[in-house]
């Protein structure tokens, strides 16, 4: 049984619907990768299972249980967490601070976690007790990440980690999301940067105008033509940054 | 010169720390909400009623100040669940305009159950008492409204910025949907901000109306519009600027009352100029020529986003 099971979903925003009916698998221990271009609705999938926004149709089961309907809160402590898109740190608090708020439904000693995130970004130790907004948007990646394992994540979503940031940066994530993937975290993965995506993902998905139009292993759609000539660029799928 | 200006002095740094405890009631839910809650001078009033009818039912007056406290932080409560919180949503010009009804609903109800009187505050022993200040009479709450005041907004400064529930205001103030991706219940931690604001300007009513002696269903409106004013005046959103903000409003504002009589005694006039007249609107002179100085306050942030 998988992981994360969504059925039929429809989601609409005040008359337009973003989601068509999309159905998809994750299943436990894999890293599944969500992509399509801008406004295909791959954030509004993500919004949908956290909580943020309500289905008009359709059911989202996660670990045997229906979450559709559930409060964001609800779904946190179920073990879904997500590191939204553009980092959103909270710029007003220190590092330590964004960290410690990631586990903010948990009662139990944090320090082990702590440790546990300075030891994959040592940088965010440096700056434990800096203000969030000033630190470079690398650095507020890392922390996005870093509050959302606070919580013990069993299903880590990350929406666009690589938008904006430097090859390099980007190097690291990409790096980071493997090492949490052999630690036995189930990943989904939304992203614009695909040949990047598909590489590291088990199984990928496409979205177009709010229909799912391609699955299966991320390597196959990686060398599929459609997919090569929509997301990956013709000739140079290698090199070539889509975005 | 020191005689004469002392006085006025005293009673402007007694002013400025009920402005500043009703202030932070502004600036905090604005700061969360971005809304100016119009109610809440009429919240202050309130709990000046509230006072008045407990006291007169023959309780002990120590309950009757618990109960006041608790039944201002209910009342607080409630118009934020009643008349804003369905309302999250709404454009913001909406919610303000539910805040300016609760404002004149709470008056309305005010004058209906008191028929308009004037309604004599209880003495409160020790802070109604009498004391001599540098050969200045006044009364013990002109000494301990500033001292309070700054207890109060010590704690409040270390509940927020060293607690969780204060890390969660923080953070909904920033960020509603990231807070809420945190597990945070962004309902609690605004209810919890109209509960602290409620319980201040409940404390300021205190002191303000023992020094005032009556209360009125209009008595929120002025101290609650100067508030606003030392909220905006230190930047809205900040708790330490709303603080500065109110001694500043409360020291000049009384100092201007004053002004005629220490020019005379000065030798500088030889005439009552009637300048005790404008203190009002000094006050919303000053708060002009700050806003065009530095349109964010004193402690303000930069922002885009303003009513």
């Amino acid at each position: 049984m998988s992981l994360l099971h969504i059925k039929d979903l429809k989601v609409s925003y005040g008359g337009i619907e973003a989601l068509k009916g999309i159905s998809l698998d994750v299943e436990k221990g894999q890293i599944v990768a969500l992509i399509g271009a801008n406004g295909a609705g791959k954030s509004t999938t993500l919004r949908a299972i956290s909580g943020l926004i309500p289905k008009s149709q359709g059911t989202i089961t996660y670990d045997g249980q229906v979450i559709s309907g559930m409060s964001p809160q609800r779904i946190v402590s179920e073990g879904i967490c997500m590191v939204p898109e553009g980092r959103r740190v909270f710029p007003n608090l220190t590092v330590l601070e964004n960290l410690r708020i990631g586990a903010y439904l948990r009662k139990d000693d944090l320090q082990a976690d702590l440790e546990h995130v300075y030891d994959l970004f040592p940088r965010l130790k440096e700056r434990a007790w800096q203000l969030a907004g000033t630190l470079s948007g690398g650095e507020q990646q890392m922390l996005a990440v870093g509050r959302a394992l606070m919580m013990r994540p069993k299903l880590l979503m990350m929406d666009e980690p690589s938008l904006g940031l430097a090859p390099l940066v980007i190097k690291d994530i990409f790096s980071i999301i493997e090492t949490l993937h052999e630690e036995g975290i189930t990943i989904l993965l939304v992203e614009q940067n695909a040949n990047a995506a598909l590489r590291i993902a088990d199984s990928a998905f496409v979205l177009e105008t709010g229909n799912l139009t391609m699955s299966g292993p991320g390597k196959r759609l990686l060398d599929n033509p459609q997919v090569k000539e929509a997301y990956l660029g013709k000739s140079k799928p290698r090199n070539k940054k889509i975005g | 010169m020191f005689n004469t200006v002392f006085p006025y002095l005293l009673t402007g740094i007694s002013v400025g720390g009920q402005y500043a405890l009703i202030a932070i009631g502004y600036t905090m839910v604005y700061g969360i909400l971005r809304l100016i809650n119009f109610a809440h001078g009429d919240v202050f009033m309130v709990a000046g009623i509230v006072m008045v009818y407990l006291n007169a039912s023959g309780m002990p007056l120590w309950l009757s100040i618990l109960l006041t406290l608790l039944i201002t932080v209910v009342i607080g409560f409630t118009i934020e669940r009643v008349a804003y919180k369905p309302l999250r949503t709404a454009p913001r010009m909406s919610i303000m305009i539910s805040a300016i009804g609760v404002s004149y609903t709470l008056q309305n109800l005010v004058l209906y159950i008191t028929g308009g009187l004037n309604q004599f505050y209880p003495k409160i022993p020790f802070i109604s008492d009498s004391v001599t200040i540098f050969g200045v009479s006044t009364k013990m709450v002109t000494v301990v409204t500033p001292i309070l005041t700054v207890i109060l907004v010590v704690a409040l400064v270390l509940l927020i910025n060293h607690t969780k529930i204060g890390m969660a205001m923080r953070a909904v103030s920033k960020d509603f949907e990231t807070s809420q991706l945190m597990g945070i219940k962004i309902n609690n931690v605004i209810s919890t901000t109209f509960i602290i604001g409620s319980f201040l300007a409940a404390v300021g009513s205190m002191l303000y109306f023992t020094n005032y002696n009556t209360v009125v269903q209009t008595s929120g409106a002025m101290p609650g519009l100067k508030a606003f004013v030392a909220a905006v005046f230190g930047g809205i959103g900040s708790i330490p600027g709303a603080v500065v903000g109110a001694f500043v409003i409360g020291i000049c504002e009384n100092i201007i009352k004053g002004l005629d009589i220490i020019l005379f005694k000065a030798g500088i006039t030889t005439q009552n100029l009637g300048l005790a007249t404008f203190s009002d609107a000094f006050t919303f002179a000053l708060l002009i020529i700050i806003l065009i100085v530095k349109p964010t306050g004193l402690f303000g942030e930069k922002t885009t986003d303003k009513v």
